[in-house]
């Protein structure tokens, strides 16, 4: 620190600036997450209730239906149509929650490119953080959503359902919302980022939501 | 030593707005030269074209036409790596409305240009509260920027802009959110740091407490410099510049 009284000089070269190792990039995402982590909360719960109503309706399918053969068909076409809507439901809730959290943060993008950031290291914060909070939050979605269909049907006392079958299409359920969660996520997220870590830093400053 | 004498050379500088069909010009061929070490004040009225000027010479906005050098380096022949090197490393902003990061402590804002610019963490953090004790802020460092007046933020920030040592300080209105009385203490400090450091700093502005500290003042308007006033012709004709009509 011993160029502090220094005249700065001049005949300067300008470097490349350096690429920060991927380990500074998730310190930062870590606690970015943390110091604001009541909106960080919020932007998972929508992720979490997305995929929770999908996970249920889901899981409610794997459940055999009773009746008759007309019936049993009619009730699989009408699960087959809530299974859709779930899934519209959570894609559009996840793709608002994430909209809004990057967003809100474009002067935070511009400001960190005034100060030398990267546009890389700026998408790679948005991606570490987003990868995280859409795995974490899908996956308690997932579980979320299993776990009150199957209690459910626990406490009515219909047991017959709990075959071989129904843990396999657990296990399925659980890695596709996962990843349904996640890529939603992603891709809600991703892009505003980079639009964001593209634009020239004072378009970022004055940009107001 | 001659080709070091200017820090900053604006050459012809045209930056045009398209707002619907019409398209406004915030600049219309600037010519500045600026000294090294130098304290400038860029004047004029609001929508004269200061602050499209402050984000030309700042490397945050690509003019139209014409060319910035900053250190003689042309900045349109910088790819974006090396434009993000010379926001780290050369140039330090201060803005009208601070922009801190709000989730940060003073510290932590005054920390990441160093966390940018790849300096150790301890060094960064040593780096950063030497300055937050430079503008008189060491005692706050673990304040977040909604705990601290305007004054202190403009402080924070200020101490974020030498984060780095850079060679240039480009201020934006420093003073334009502040009361009289904190926005005169910004300007001293701002002075004090420009004769203790040699750090060149240009400020766009239209508070005319500016034109006290000043070498020269760049009188911009409708995109045009009108005058450029040393110093010392300045201070006789003060009265006749609140006639000037600044808003």
């Amino acid at each position: 620190m011993n160029a502090d009284k220094q005249m700065p000089t001049g005949g300067m070269k300008v470097q490349k600036q350096i690429q920060l190792p991927f380990s500074k990039a998730w310190q930062i995402s870590i606690k970015s997450i943390k110091i604001r982590f009541a909106r960080s909360v919020i932007t998972a719960a929508g992720i979490f209730l997305g995929i929770a109503f999908y996970s249920s309706v889901r899981t409610a399918g794997l459940f055999p239906n009773s009746g008759t053969g007309k019936e049993v068909i009619a009730a699989e076409h009408r699960q087959q149509w809530l299974a859709y809507m779930a899934l519209l439901v959570c894609f559009v809730g996840i793709t608002n929650s994430m909209l809004m959290s990057v967003t809100e943060r474009y002067k935070e993008i511009g400001t960190m490119k005034c100060l030398g950031a990267l546009d890389s290291f700026v998408v790679k914060l948005f991606f570490i953080e987003a990868t995280l909070m859409g795995v974490i939050s899908s996956f308690a979605g997932w579980l979320g959503g299993w776990l009150i269909v199957v209690l459910l049907h626990l406490f009515s006392g219909d047991l017959k359902g709990f075959n071989g079958a129904f843990f396999s299409g657990t296990l399925m359920q659980l890695i596709v919302c996962t990843f349904i969660g996640s890529f939603i996520t992603l891709m809600a997220a991703i892009p505003p980022a980079m639009q964001a870590a593209q634009m020239p830093p004072a378009a970022a400053l004055r940009s107001e939501i | 030593m001659a080709s070091n004498e200017y820090v900053v050379r604006t050459k012809g500088l045209v930056k045009e707005f398209t707002m619907g069909d019409q398209t406004v010009r915030a600049l219309n061929g600037v010519d500045l030269d600026i000294k090294r070490g130098e304290y400038i004040s860029i004047m004029g009225p609001s929508g004269s074209g200061k602050s499209t000027l402050f984000n030309a010479i700042g490397g945050l906005d690509k003019p139209n036409e014409g060319s910035v050098f900053i250190n003689d380096v042309d900045m349109a022949q910088l790819d974006a790596s090396e434009l993000a090197y010379l926001r780290c490393h050369t140039i330090g902003y201060i803005f009208q409305t601070f922009n801190l990061i709000p989730v940060m402590t003073a510290l932590e804002n005054v920390t990441l240009p160093t966390v940018f610019a790849g300096m150790p963490s301890d060094d960064g953090i040593e780096r950063a509260m030497y300055l937050l004790n430079v503008v008189g802020l060491g005692a706050r460092y673990h304040h977040r920027p909604t705990e601290l007046s305007g004054g202190q933020q403009q402080r924070v920030a200020i101490a974020r802009a030498l984060a780095n040592n850079p060679s240039i300080v480009l201020a934006d209105e420093p003073t334009g959110n502040l009361d009289l009385k904190t926005g005169t203490e910004i300007i001293e400090l701002l002075r004090r740091l420009n004769k203790e450091q040699g750090v060149t700093i240009i400020s766009a502005t239209h508070d005319l407490k500016m034109v006290d500290v000043s070498d020269r003042i760049v009188w911009i308007r409708d995109g045009r410099i009108a005058k450029i006033e040393e110093r010392a012709d300045i201070d006789l004709k003060i009265g006749e510049m609140d006639g000037e009509s600044l808003h």
